[in-house]
């Protein structure tokens, strides 16, 4: 008996190894749309990428700050048209293609042909002229730019090198997985690739996990049922109705990972040839309308009733988890009807019958539209409604399906307000440039003004250019909180609150350590275990 | 089963009763949010408790109830008035002109009428209060839903058409708008109003399924489908019974009705 134990023993081992960690599993809501990793655009493609792709740098998810990579080092030119990268070597992809400076170019090459269409080398894309990339040895490697790229290092985060020598083309990964195996419209399996170069503070080879399945499910109330099963382990955005239910019914389960970079807002339709009445129009261009009926919201009932108290009133454009680039001395607008009345009274707006005129006696009604299904924004809309009855605005809740109200908003112009939110993925403001501008498609409240039709605007677009072509991160700030202050003050949008970042783990996944930021209960799947 | 009716016509005119006198009944105007007491239970004050948002579940639910029960009758007054022409028409006529319009009708049965109410819905003018959406909602119930009852109406009118008494009125010369009114219309009275009887639960479930999708009346004003869309939420329900309360109140209301159909359907 005694000569079997270190077969046993031989044998457990070898079982340790061949599965590292376990299967992780949590679930996409669609099918990835491409696995090439510079054609992302949809979230179920970006969580592919994330998980398979290698890059030159990484933003740590919990400190914000770039974490070196495939790149051991990196430094932007004082103009910041040029970043040079040393790279690690000894690195092969998962086929065993061995890494170099000749992928990054060549990557960098297919990025930036205009023929791909990527939404990721738009980013790159800084002014009239061709983007090139030259390897200086196998081991550095420059790239160069035709004006000035800000925040230009962090937007490697989001590029995985493809291979210019392997036959598998996109499909050889530096990340530390794989795509073993696919099923159209129901599962991906990821498994561990054995060549990653990653290895733990121990030595140990990371990643800790064996395989991940990614299961699609669209319904999130099945999703939340199969996190209570044990059949998934990981969900990254909670809504708080569930959150309340999971943590009174199971509190193991989620957590909530503090304020996100995520807004909610309200604005309203100002630009000129829109199918609005006249003098609707004049209210929506007053400054002092659009600060009444933000004074008159109360953002705290809001975030608490709304959000089930998982939010907090928003300030402006940067949530305040965004640390670097929040502008600390403002605050959120307080809810104050009597104020709000006060400044309608300067535009001639007068309360008669219960109900507010405006100087020519118009009754003050508008509509808000906001998309059907979504019940946080429905009990919004319907807060809001109640808010503004109480300074005599009548407000007609419109609930339309998304692609109409997309229609309404983007090409038709046909609505008064709109109650939308925004996914703010990365935490520069540089990425925000198609929203601010006053000529940008994405100027919600008037797009696409051949000038800017009033000053603040023109200042906008004056700071955000300015932002956009210097590498000096102060002054970009300056330039960015200048923008935060007139957006504050002239409330083209309504910022009214921002979510908590609400997050499903079950208990059987170690060092799991939730984030704000996307992926944010996976951005360290590398250190991730399952027991 | 004349008690069964009996009680079935005793619900419905109590309820019907019970919405009329909502604002005696219940605690709160259905649109007041008591913003101190979001998704309370149930108690003095709140006899249902309170959605979540903070308004009293017992006064939305009889302004739903009034909301539902006033206007799906005018819908379906409107299907059958149009189901009656067309199909009358049809009948009455027969040959090439029934066949084009039940044609018609039969294109109509194919549209998927969810699609084509999320559509005109979203066509609709954005300002329109909650009390003129709720209106135009069951309007295009009513003016979408009556293909169904054309067929029931046209076959009826064919069947009349060829009845010895209408043989016998032509021979005496009767023809035209003349035999329609006196011989054909009168006969098909029960058939009408069988239609409509029939379509009045129809449209109140039509409405809640739209409602269910947020798609029907607006905010504030509850109907039974609004009501019904907090049901959705799988996970966040949780055990509160009163949240059911519109469910159990949409069965009663449809099953009274039909049960209070089955008489006419016999004499029909």
């Amino acid at each position: 008996m005694r000569r079997w134990w270190p077969w046993i023993l031989l044998l457990a081992g070898l079982q340790l190894q061949a599965q590292p960690g376990g299967e992780l599993r949590f679930c996409i809501h669609s099918y990835p749309r491409t696995f090439n990793p510079l054609l992302v655009e949809d979230e179920a493609s970006e969580t592919v990428r994330y998980l398979t792709g290698g890059v030159l740098v990484r933003m740590d998810r919990i400190t914000q700050k770039l974490q070196p990579e495939l790149a051991t080092e990196w430094k932007v030119s004082a103009d910041g048209k040029r970043i040079r990268f040393k790279l690690r070597t000894g690195v092969r992809y998962s086929d065993g293609t061995p890494f170099s400076a000749a992928d990054v170019v060549y990557t960098m090459q297919q990025l930036m042909d205009p023929a791909l269409h990527s939404a990721t080398g738009d980013a790159f894309r800084s002014g009239e002229g061709a983007v090139s990339a030259q390897a200086l040895s196998p081991a550095l490697v420059e790239i160069s730019f035709p004006a000035a790229v800000a925040n230009l290092a962090s937007l490697f985060d989001t590029v995985a090198i493809i291979s210019s020598k392997s036959p598998q083309r996109e499909m050889a990964v530096l990340g530390p997985f794989y795509i073993a195996e696919r099923k159209a419209g129901s599962y991906i399996l990821l498994k561990r690739n054995s060549n990653y170069w990653k290895k733990d503070a121990n030595g140990r080879p990371l990643p800790y996990l064996g395989a991940v399945r990614l299961e699609v499910e669209q319904n999130r109330e099945i999703e939340a049922l199969r996190l209570q099963r044990g059949e998934i382990h990981l969900i990254n955005a909670v809504v708080p109705a569930v959150y309340d239910k999971l943590s009174r019914s199971d509190p193991a389960l989620v957590r909530d990972a503090g304020v996100s970079a995520d807004t909610e807002q309200v604005w309203f339709n100002q630009m000129p040839g829109a199918p609005i009445p006249a003098y609707k129009l004049a209210w929506f261009t007053s400054t002092n309308f659009r600060r009444a009926v933000s004074e008159a919201i109360n953002r705290e009932d809001m975030a608490r009733i709304a959000f089930h108290g998982h939010a907090r009133p928003a300030v402006g454009v940067t949530s305040p988890a965004n640390r670097f680039w929040f502008n600390g001395k403002l605050n959120h607008h307080p809810y104050d009807p009597d104020s709000a009345l006060r400044r309608l009274k300067q535009d001639g707006f007068h309360m008669e019958n219960g109900g507010l005129r405006d100087k020519s006696g118009n009754e003050v009604e508008f509509s808000i539209i906001t998309n059907a299904g979504n019940s946080a924004r429905e009990t919004m809309a319907a807060m809001i409604q109640q808010d503004l009855k109480k300074i005599g605005i009548h407000v007609n809740v419109v609930t339309i399906d998304l692609p109409s109200l997309l229609e309404r908003v983007s090409s038709k112009f046909n609505y008064e307000a709109c109650l939308l939110g925004w996914i703010n993925a990365d935490l520069d403001p540089n990425l925000q440039m198609n929203v601010w501008l006053s000529s940008a498609d994405n100027h919600q409240w008037n797009p696409k003004q051949s000038s800017p039709s009033t000053s603040w605007e023109a200042e906008i677009d004056r700071r955000m250019k300015d932002q956009a072509s210097s590498s000096d991160e102060r002054k970009r700030k300056q330039a960015w909180d200048r923008v935060q202050q007139i957006v504050w003050e002239q409330e083209p949008f309504i910022f009214l609150v921002n979510k908590d970042a609400l997050v499903g783990i079950s208990p059987a996944v170690k060092n799991a350590q939730p984030s704000f930021l996307r992926p944010q209960t996976f951005w360290n799947v590398e250190e991730l275990e399952v027991k | 089963m004349k008690w069964l009716r009996r009680i079935s016509f005793g619900i419905l005119l109590t309820v019907a009763a019970a919405c009329m006198a909502a604002g005696y009944l219940a605690p709160a105007g259905y649109e007041h949010q008591f913003r101190d007491l979001p998704a309370a239970g149930p108690s003095a004050q709140h006899p249902m408790g309170t959605d979540d948002v903070g308004r009293d579940r017992l006064a939305r639910l009889l302004y739903g109830i009034r909301v539902s029960l006033l206007l799906a009758p005018l819908a379906a007054a409107l299907a059958t008035v149009m189901a009656a022409l067309v199909g009358g028409v049809a009948g009455y006529a027969g040959g090439w002109i029934e066949r084009c319009m039940l044609l018609i009708v039969d294109l109509f049965l194919s549209i998927p009428w969810i699609f084509l109410l999320v559509t005109v819905r979203a066509a609709l003018p954005l300002n329109i209060s909650p009390q003129a959406s709720v209106t135009v909602t069951f309007a295009l119930l009513g003016m979408l839903g009556w293909a169904a009852s054309a067929r029931v109406i046209c076959a009826g009118t064919r069947d009349l058409m060829k009845s010895d008494f209408v043989w016998m009125a032509r021979a005496s010369g009767f023809s035209g708008f003349k035999l329609l009114r006196l011989h054909v219309l009168p006969n098909l009275r029960d058939t009408l109003l069988a239609q409509f009887w029939i379509s009045v639960p129809v449209f109140i479930i039509t409405e809640a399924n739209l409602g269910a999708l947020g798609l029907g009346v607006a905010e504030p004003l509850p109907s039974l489908g609004s009501l019904l869309g907090e049901l959705q939420q799988l996970v966040t329900l949780r055990p509160e019974p009163l949240r059911f309360v519109p469910l159990f109140v949409l069965i009663v209301i449809v099953s009274c009705f039909q049960i209070l159909l089955e008489k006419r359907q016999v004499n029909v």
